[in-house]
């Protein structure tokens, strides 16, 4: 695969990952900020009216949150760096896991070579994401380019549909319009 | 100094339609009080009790929240406090109480029992504050935190209760989750 930037190379558009949020009905955005996914996705967001987005201080916060959410019942959808998600690991095995609770997280892959699968990936921090998931049992997806964004809306309808968590690992950069 | 079973008994004899999120100690003190499906309880990740809260009051801003924290469960969170101040949901009143242990994990004492967590409210915008260390004083409050139309923090200075194991297995039963569903309605 050619690397996002150079002539030719698949794109990843954030807006093409926002449209399919909002496809699955998504309502609440809860946010730490990554730079990953900060020009893309966030900024794009925090300006969208059709979002309510929170700002939250750490990720654990979101899973609670988002729990407390689907009592509404209402989707959401929590943003954080791959960091972020090793720092909740707890949340994510006690909230969304333990409860079986329809609980949807974009993980950004900071660092990620372009094309290269996570588990391959030179750094340490971004090959053990898929493994820990794994051995948590939370189905995921690594979206890397525009053509992978379709799955995003249906693995959100689906976690819905069987209530469980979902992870949607955010490989390439979301570049922003 | 107040007993945390005679505060909770006080706002059980008046609580109607509030969903009431517990943790730990306050959790299974509440549900000796009082069983039913409006009662929310979450297993694992120790601090989130006002996130969950948080999340409900946005849910069903048609009802009030009340979220019965404890204060080695707030340490674990306090940025929640700020988060909370900036989304301000009308419907939720955050209550810790405080009696400066981690009464589930051995009576140990929390890092700096002197902390004051009005204040910390109070620096995180939540404008609705109060400090209850007696009972008299916590029935003086029990009109805003049912009723007000307002974000409430309250802490509730207590005296250490039973130490030793207490069992949370059937606050953690799926069964709950959907009863509290249920009675929610779509």
């Amino acid at each position: 695969m050619t690397a996002p930037g150079q002539q030719g190379a698949p794109r990843l558009r954030g807006s093409v990952i926002i449209d399919e949020i909002k496809k699955a009905g998504v309502q609440y955005v809860l946010s730490v900020p990554d730079l990953h996914t900060s020009a893309g996705l966030l900024r794009p967001i925090a300006q969208d009216p059709d979002f309510r987005h929170i700002r939250v201080c750490k990720e654990d916060e979101c899973f609670g949150i988002a729990a407390g959410l689907t009592y509404g019942p209402r989707r959401s959808i929590i943003l954080m760096q791959y960091t972020g998600f090793l720092y909740a690991a707890n949340a994510v095995r006690g909230v969304a896991c333990e409860q079986k609770l329809p609980i949807c997280f974009m993980i950004g892959l900071l660092g990620k070579e372009p094309g290269v699968p996570p588990t391959q990936s030179g750094k340490f921090g971004v090959r053990i994401i898929e493994p820990i998931l794994s051995a948590m049992g939370v189905r995921q997806t690594c979206i890397e380019t525009d053509a992978d964004a379709p799955r995003i809306s249906a693995c959100i309808d689906e976690a819905w549909r069987e209530s469980r968590p979902t992870a949607i690992l955010i490989g390439g950069r979301p570049e922003a319009q | 100094m107040m007993n945390r079973k005679s505060a909770l008994e006080l706002l059980a004899s008046k609580i109607t339609d509030e969903i009431v999120v517990a943790t730990y100690s306050s959790a299974t003190d509440w549900l000796g009080i009082i069983d039913r499906p409006l009662n929310y309880f979450f297993s694992g990740a120790m601090g989130l009790a006002s996130s969950h809260g948080l999340g409900l009051a946005l849910a069903r801003p048609e009802r009030r929240v009340i979220v019965l924290d404890g204060d080695g469960s707030l340490l674990m969170n306090l940025g929640t406090l700020v988060t909370i101040g900036q989304v301000a949901p009308r419907n939720l009143t955050h209550m810790v109480f405080q009696n400066g242990t981690y009464e589930a994990n051995g009576g140990h004492p929390i890092p700096n029992t002197r902390v004051d967590f009005e204040a910390h409210a109070r620096a995180a915008c939540i404008a609705k504050t109060f400090t209850a260390s007696s009972l008299e004083q916590f029935a003086d409050r029990l009109d805003m935190i049912l009723h007000a139309d307002e974000l409430v923090f309250g802490c509730v200075k207590i005296e250490q209760g039973v130490l030793g194991p207490r069992s949370y297995k059937d606050m953690y039963k799926a069964d709950r989750r959907a009863a509290l569903r249920a009675a929610l309605g779509p």
